[in-house]
C-alpha cells in the first residue's frame, strides 16, 4: 500500500476537536513512553502540549544525543538551474515571475563544486527548478557525476522523476533524495498546483517510494510550512517519515521543516508558523520517530539555529547560496532568501559553542 | 594480578573497548582513553577525513591506542567489505569491525551477510570482529569463517539498556571458543560490570560515556567497573540460591539417631 493509500484512515479525521481534548495528563503519559502511537505524536502537536514544551524538549534532547551522539553534519545546497514548469505562487521560480531564468554549463558547476569543496562541505545537495526539458536527466546524470567527484555524497531536490529515471541518477552517483509535498492536504495542493506535472498530488506524494524502491540511501520529506495549519501538516508529514522508514528499512530518512520565506512574488502564507511552533514539532516528531534525521536549512536566522542545535537536529546547511551558480559569481535570483549567512567556519564554531560537534564528512565514495 | 587479553595479535591490560562516534568534540578523546585506560577504539572509516586536519578523527587518537576501523554505514556484504579494503589502505591496520545494518530503526546487525562479510575479510587477512545480533547459529559460522571475537548486542544500540539479551550471551561464552565482547546497549557501569562477571573477554561502550553530563569521570567509572566484573569472574561467583537457608529443613528428621531407631 502505497502512503497515498495508507493516509486515507484519517480522511475526515477532525483535527481540531482531537487537539481541543487533550489535557496535561495525556501529555505526562505520553512522555513516560518508551515508543509512541500515532494519535500519541498527534497529541504532541496540540495546544495543551506546548505547555509542557520543555518536558519535551528535554526528552527530545536525551533521545536524540543516544541514537546520534552530539554531532551535526554540515551540507550545502547547490541550485544549477532555475527554469521551472510550475506556478506555485510561493515559490521565486514560479513561471509567473519574471525573473532572469539561468540553466549552469557543466564548466559552472565545476567552479561553483571548488568553492564549496573549499569551504570544506563534503556534502551536496543538487536543486533545479521542475523543467525536464532545460534539465533533461541526461544533464542531471552529468551534474551527478561531477559532484561526485567533489563531494562524499549527492543528494538531489530535482522534479519528481520515475523509478528508473532515479536508478539512472543512482548509478551516476546520487545517494538521496528530498521533496516536499509541499502540503499534504489534497484540496489545497491542488488549487496551488494547477498546471503541468506538478498538479498530480498522488504522484509526488510517492516520489520518495520511487527513490526508494530505486535504492536510495536517504529520504528525506517535508511540508512547506505555511500553506496550511500546522497540526496536520507536520502530523501527515511525520506519519509520511514513519511509513518510508518501515517500507525502506535500509534508508535513513529525514524530514525538514521549511517555513515560507520572502521570495520573489510576494506570496502571503496563510498561517504564520512560529519559532515555537518549529520547536513543538520537532521535539514531536524525533519522539515518534527516534533515528530520523532533522535538518535545518538557512532559511531560519541564526540565533534560532543555534538555539535549535540541542533539541535534536542532526543536520544543517551552512553557507548557502540558493541562487543558480551563486558560489560562483554573482548569481540568478534566489528560490528564497537566505536568513541565516554565515560562513562554514562560523556556523562550526556555533556548534562547538553548543557543546556539538560539526562533522564535515560522514560518508565515503567507494 | 597479571591477566592479558590476547586477541588477533594484540595483547592488551585493558578489557574495554571506546567507540568515538557521538563525543560533542575530539579533542575529549585523548583524556577518555586516559580516563577508561582503553587500548582500543573503534572508528567508523565512513569519518575518515584526511583533507581536513583539524577535524579527522583520526589525529585525535593517541598512539598507543589500536585503531579498529568499522563499516557503520554498510547495507550488505559488498559495501562492508569495499569500506573494509579502504580501512586498510587508509590506517595500515588489519583489525576491521564489521557492522552490516538493514534496519534503521534499532539498527539491529544482519547476521547473515555478516557471517558472508567475515568468511571474505577473514581469508583476505583482516582480524575480524563482527558487531552480532546474540545467536549461536549465526556465532558458530562466523567462527567457522575465521572470526576472532564475535561481538554481540546487550540491546539496541544506543538504548542504555543494559545485558538484555543475558541468556544467549551466556550460551555463546559457552558454546563459542572466541572471545565474547559485548557490544551495544551498556548504559551503566553496572552493567558492563554484569557482562564481565559472566565471562565476557571485554565490554564495548561509547553511547553511555559520550551522552554523560561528564564523560571522562564516567569513562574512568566503566574502567573500574570492567575491572571488578573481571576479577569477580576469576575469582569465581558464589552459587545463586533460589530459597533462604530454611531454618527448618523438610529433611531435618534423617538424624543419626532416627537412622539408628529405624534399623
Amino acid at each position: 500500500m502505497s502512503f497515498y493509500d495508507a493516509k486515507k484512515k484519517y480522511d475526515g479525521f477532525d483535527f481540531n476537536k482531537f487537539s481541543a481534548d487533550i489535557t496535561g495528563t495525556d501529555i505526562e503519559t505520553i512522555l513516560a513512553k518508551e515508543t509512541l502511537s500515532e494519535t500519541d505524536f498527534l497529541a504532541l502537536l496540540s495546544p495543551e502540549a506546548k505547555k509542557h514544551i520543555e518536558n519535551i524538549a528535554r526528552k527530545a534532547n536525551l533521545t536524540a544525543a543516544q541514537h546520534f551522539g552530539k554531532s551535526i553534519l554540515l551540507y550545502a545546497p547547490l541550485y544549477v538551474s532555475n527554469f521551472c514548469t510550475n506556478n506555485c505562487a510561493y515559490c521565486g521560480f514560479s513561471t509567473n515571475n519574471n525573473i532572469k531564468r539561468k540553466v549552469l554549463t557543466f564548466e559552472e558547476i565545476e567552479k561553483n563544486c571548488k568553492v564549496v569543496a573549499g569551504y570544506g562541505i563534503r556534502h551536496i545537495l543538487l536543486l533545479t527548478g521542475e523543467s525536464n526539458t532545460k534539465t533533461p536527466i541526461e544533464y542531471l546524470k552529468k551534474c551527478v557525476e561531477i559532484l561526485r567527484n567533489y563531494f562524499e555524497s549527492v543528494d538531489i531536490e530535482v522534479y519528481p522523476l520515475d523509478e528508473n529515471g532515479y536508478k539512472l541518477l543512482g548509478d551516476c552517483g546520487a545517494d538521496g533524495l528530498t521533496v516536499y509535498q509541499e502540503t499534504y492536504d489534497e484540496e489545497i495542493y491542488k488549487s496551488l498546483h494547477t498546471n503541468g506535472a506538478k498538479a498530480d498530488y498522488a504522484y509526488r506524494l510517492e516520489t520518495c517510494e520511487r527513490a526508494g524502491r530505486a535504492g536510495y540511501r536517504n529520504l528525506n520529506v517535508g511540508a512547506l510550512l505555511g500553506l496550511n495549519d500546522f497540526v496536520s501538516e507536520i502530523f501527515f508529514a511525520g506519519l509520511h517519515a514513519e511509513y518510508l522508514q518501515d517500507t525502506f528499512p535500509s534508508a535513513e530518512i529525514g524530514m525538514s521543516f521549511p517555513r515560507i520565506r520572502p521570495a520573489a512574488g510576494g506570496f502571503r502564507p496563510k498561517t504564520i508558523i512560529t519559532d515555537s511552533d518549529i520547536v513543538q514539532a520537532m521535539c514531536a516528531v524525533r519522539l515518534f520517530i527516534n533515528r530520523i534525521n532533522l535538518t535545518v536549512s538557512t532559511r531560519e536566522s541564526r540565533s534560532l539555529r543555534n538555539n535549535l542545535i540541542p533539541l535534536g537536529i542532526t543536520k544543517m546547511s551552512a553557507a548557502s547560496s540558493t541562487a543558480v551558480g551563486g558560489y560562483a559569481g554573482k548569481g540568478s535570483e534566489g528560490q528564497f532568501k537566505i536568513n541565516d549567512t554565515a560562513s562554514v567556519e562560523e556556523v562550526k564554531r556555533m556548534i562547538y559553542e553548543k557543546g556539538y560537534q560539526p562533522v564535515l564528512k560522514d560518508w565515503l565514495v567507494f | 594480578m597479571q591477566d592479558t587479553f590476547k586477541i588477533a595479535g594484540l595483547e592488551l591490560e585493558s578489557r574495554i573497548f571506546i567507540g568515538s562516534g557521538k563525543f560533542p568534540n575530539n579533542r575529549l578523546i585523548p583524556e577518555i582513553i586516559k580516563a577508561s585506560q582503553a587500548q582500543v577504539m573503534t572508528v567508523a572509516v565512513r569519518r575518515f577525513d584526511f583533507e581536513n586536519k583539524d577535524e579527522n578523527i583520526l589525529n585525535f587518537i593517541p598512539e598507543n591506542v589500536f585503531l579498529m576501523p568499522n563499516t557503520s554505514g554498510a547495507r550488505n556484504v559488498e559495501e562492508a567489505v569495499r569500506i573494509a579494503r579502504i580501512a586498510k589502505a587508509a590506517s595500515n591496520t588489519n583489525l576491521i569491525k564489521i557492522e552490516i545494518i538493514n534496519d534503521n530503526k534499532y539498527l539491529l546487525p544482519d547476521n547473515y551477510a555478516t557471517a558472508k562479510a567475515c568468511e571474505i575479510l577473514s581469508k583476505e587477512g583482516f582480524s575480524v570482529f563482527p558487531y552480532m545480533n546474540a545467536d549461536l547459529y549465526a556465532a558458530r559460522d562466523m567462527a567457522n569463517a575465521g572470526a576472532a571475537a564475535v561481538m554481540p548486542i546487550g540491546a539496541p544500540i544506543g538504548t542504555n539498556k543494559g545485558l538484555k539479551s543475558k541468556e544467549m550471551v551466556r550460551i555463546l561464552i559457552e558454546e563459542i571458543n572466541l572471545p565474547v565482547i559485548v557490544d551495544a546497549g551498556l548504559g551503566a557501569p553496572a552493567q558492563a560490570c554484569e557482562c564481565m562477571e559472566i565471562g565476557c573477554a571485554a565490554v564495548m561502550v561509547n553511547t553511555a560515556i559520550s551522552s554523560s553530563a561528564n564523560p571522562v569521570l564516567m569513562a574512568e567509572a566503566f574502567k573500574d567497573a570492567v575491572k571488578a566484573g573481571r576479577k569477580a569472574y576469576l575469582a569465581g561467583l558464589g552459587i545463586v540460591s533460589e530459597t533462604a537457608k530454611a531454618s527448618s529443613p523438610l529433611t531435618g528428621f534423617l538424624t543419626e539417631a532416627y537412622e539408628e531407631a529405624v534399623k
